[in-house]
């Protein structure tokens, strides 16, 4: 340990970097898809593709839960917005609430409605982009507890590779400007420093406040020792929340029509209604809260206060008009906000949306291009001796991890639109095939040698990922040629985004493949050479 | 690192130890302390204090290996930790 600051830097950036960089990969990968989970999980329905908005939509919404969930406790209607075209009816039924399993609050009964014609829609079963964004930040099929502490010791790992990585680097920015491609070892380092200045702020910003959204998980001293282990008395005092319990349902009634309603609440906040709540519909005491999109404002609170108004079911009366306001809130409160609301991106500016997709590919290409740097590294090292057990397994398990895992996401969305529709237990099946497809190229990677095994998987997922919008030419009517697919934006993009990183695997499969250059002398191992940026 | 010596090996162990428990014991201890400590209503104090934490325990873990010997890394966090827990002991519930 003995040396100067940079060289313990190096050291610690090094391995702290690479206990946990196969579980970051993946982290950054599946975090970086759920920016756009809203549109995977819609591009996986295509049942929902030809649903349009009309003037009737809120009608038929009203019409449709009258004749199925009658007698429900209450009714919550989702309309259609820029990011999803169909309705989504959901309803408590009558009779107790059943907790959830699994915690969380019962969300009742779903189904999902044409917004033209009204007829219920029954789209294929699957967990979408549901999928990944739960993976990103609990795994799958393990405790949940268990996996949230392990991925957020991981993010804390990843926190300690960034500080000492910019400490570790004095030539931050010349690094920067420095690409020196074919030349092995020092092509990787140089893509793995463009990829982690490029986007610096971003991979601290994401880090950090990936801990702060377990901060309590995490890090529950402050409020044990200040609200002496009172919990929900935190709770209560930093979200404060109107939470009224409805009282039992009165006698039937036959509620006003929706229509008129709607109608003055979109153009009392001159926006059209995105949310229909009613609380014992057809009752005398039914309440109906109709809410407007709101302008979600960075610094602000995370859940509700959407400009609503409130009326009363059975004589459409105006009982209560909710406007926007900001909760205030401290300093640091808004900091929390702040960086909680740029990790989940809860605002809706889509350009802001792609730069951030695009900041999460350059998130996990420097996480992806480090694990490769230590292994050529060590491999240059060698000086033709055959490779040792260890190095084969950390190149096996790179290449799981990277090119494995993206062969899987590729896998399970062809297996969404290629496996039966009415298959029983249809979304495991899917997700059985990303499981399948990530073992199958952990065991490759570990049987084949080094470059071989990076080739035939670069192949694979090339071609796979070119071959998606293909695949959904060929089993839907919403692929790039058709009306609902530019109409609604989301799956246009979503197969414009498969060709575009088919041709990223494409090229980087290219780069890879092409005849090895003269073999330079191996440089001299000093002790940490991660850090020598002098060509 | 292919050629630690047994020395270094012990070292690197333990500022391990170091930064991992002993960072989060830090940055527990003062998390509570500050959200005692804080000249703000209680439950700024405990959002400040919180969302620091991860910046103390991150420059905890940078101190466990950034010293020159393993004895200061210790003390580094070891005092401060203790100084933070008998400042949560003096200001906390009277129980």
């Amino acid at each position: 340990m003995n040396g100067s600051l940079r060289q313990s830097m190096a050291w610690l950036h090094t391995w702290s970097g690479l206990l946990l960089g196969w579980l970051l990969v993946a982290v950054f990968v599946t975090g970086t898809s759920a920016y756009y989970r809203e549109e995977i999980s819609l591009w996986m329905e295509p049942e929902l593709h030809q649903s349009v908005r009309s003037d009737d939509t809120v009608d038929l919404a009203w019409q449709t839960l009258g004749r199925i969930a009658a007698d429900a406790r209450s009714w919550d209607i989702s309309l259609p917005d820029a990011r999803n075209p169909a309705v989504q009816l959901r309803w408590q039924p009558a009779g107790e609430e059943q907790p959830r399993q699994g915690g969380g609050r019962n969300r009742g009964e779903q189904v999902w409605m044409d917004a033209g014609s009204g007829e219920v829609l029954t789209p294929r079963e699957t967990r979408g982009g549901h999928f990944l964004y739960r993976f990103h930040f609990e795994l799958y099929g393990v405790p949940r507890l268990w996996a949230r502490w392990l991925i957020c010791i991981a993010t804390m790992f990843m926190l300690v590779a960034i500080i000492s990585g910019v400490i570790t680097h004095k030539k931050l920015f010349k690094d920067f400007f420095t690409f020196r491609p074919g030349k092995g070892q020092r092509s990787w380092l140089d893509a793995h420093n463009a990829s982690a200045v490029l986007a610096l702020p971003f991979h601290f910003m994401i880090t950090y406040s990936g801990l702060l959204l377990f901060m309590v998980m995490l890090m529950p001293w402050g409020i044990d020792a200040a609200y002496d282990g009172d919990r929900r008395a935190f709770f209560d005092e930093a979200f404060p929340r109107s939470t009224e319990t409805p009282g039992p349902a009165g006698g039937p009634a036959d509620m006003v029509a929706i229509g008129p309603l709607a109608a003055a609440t979109a153009a009392r906040f001159e926006r059209p209604v995105s949310r229909i709540e009613v609380q014992h519909p057809n009752r005398e005491n039914a309440r109906i809260r109709i809410s407007v999109e709101q302008d979600v404002t960075i610094s602000g609170r995370r859940r509700g206060g959407s400009p609503t108004q409130v009326f009363q079911g059975s004589s459409g009366g105006l009982l209560e008009t909710i406007e926007p306001r900001e909760a205030p809130a401290p300093l640091m409160g808004k900091v929390y906000n702040v960086m909680t609301n740029l990790h989940l991106v809860r605002f809706a500016d889509p350009v802001v949306r792609l730069l951030f997709f695009f900041s999460g590919l350059a998130g996990s290409a420097m996480v992806a291009t480090g694990m490769l740097l230590w292994v050529s590294k060590r491999t240059q090292q060698l000086r033709r001796q055959q490779p040792g057990a260890a190095l084969k397994l950390v190149n096996g398990l790179n290449m799981a991890s990277i090119t494995g895992l993206l062969a899987a996401i590729g896998a399970y969305f062809a297996a969404n639109r290629l496996l039966p529709p009415a298959l029983a237990e249809r979304s495991s099946w899917e997700i059985r095939v990303f499981f399948l497809v990530w073992l199958a190229s952990l065991v490759h990677g570990l049987l084949r040698p080094h470059r071989r095994g990076w080739i035939e998987q670069l192949a694979v997922i090339t071609v796979l990922w070119l071959a998606l919008p293909f695949v959904d030419m060929a089993t839907t009517n919403s692929h790039l040629f058709s009306a609902a697919a530019w109409r609604l934006g989301a799956l246009a993009g979503f197969d414009l985004i498969c060709l575009l990183l088919g041709a990223l695997w494409g090229y980087t499969l290219w780069r890879v493949a092409k005849p090895k250059q003269d073999k330079r002398k191996p440089a001299r191992a000093r002790e940490p050479a991660l850090a020598e940026g002098n060509a | 690192m292919s050629q630690l010596k047994n020395a270094t090996r012990l070292s690197v162990a333990s500022r391990t130890i170091a930064a991992m428990l002993g960072g989060y014991a830090l940055s527990a201890a003062a998390t509570a302390a500050l959200s005692l400590g804080l000249p703000m209503p209680r439950v700024d104090a405990v959002i400040t204090a919180s969302v620091l934490s991860f910046l103390i325990y991150g420059v905890a873990v940078i101190w466990a290996f950034a010293c020159a010997t393993t004895a200061r890394a210790w003390a580094g966090i070891a005092i401060p930790a203790l100084l933070c827990g008998a400042l949560v002991w003096l200001l906390g519930p009277a129980s």
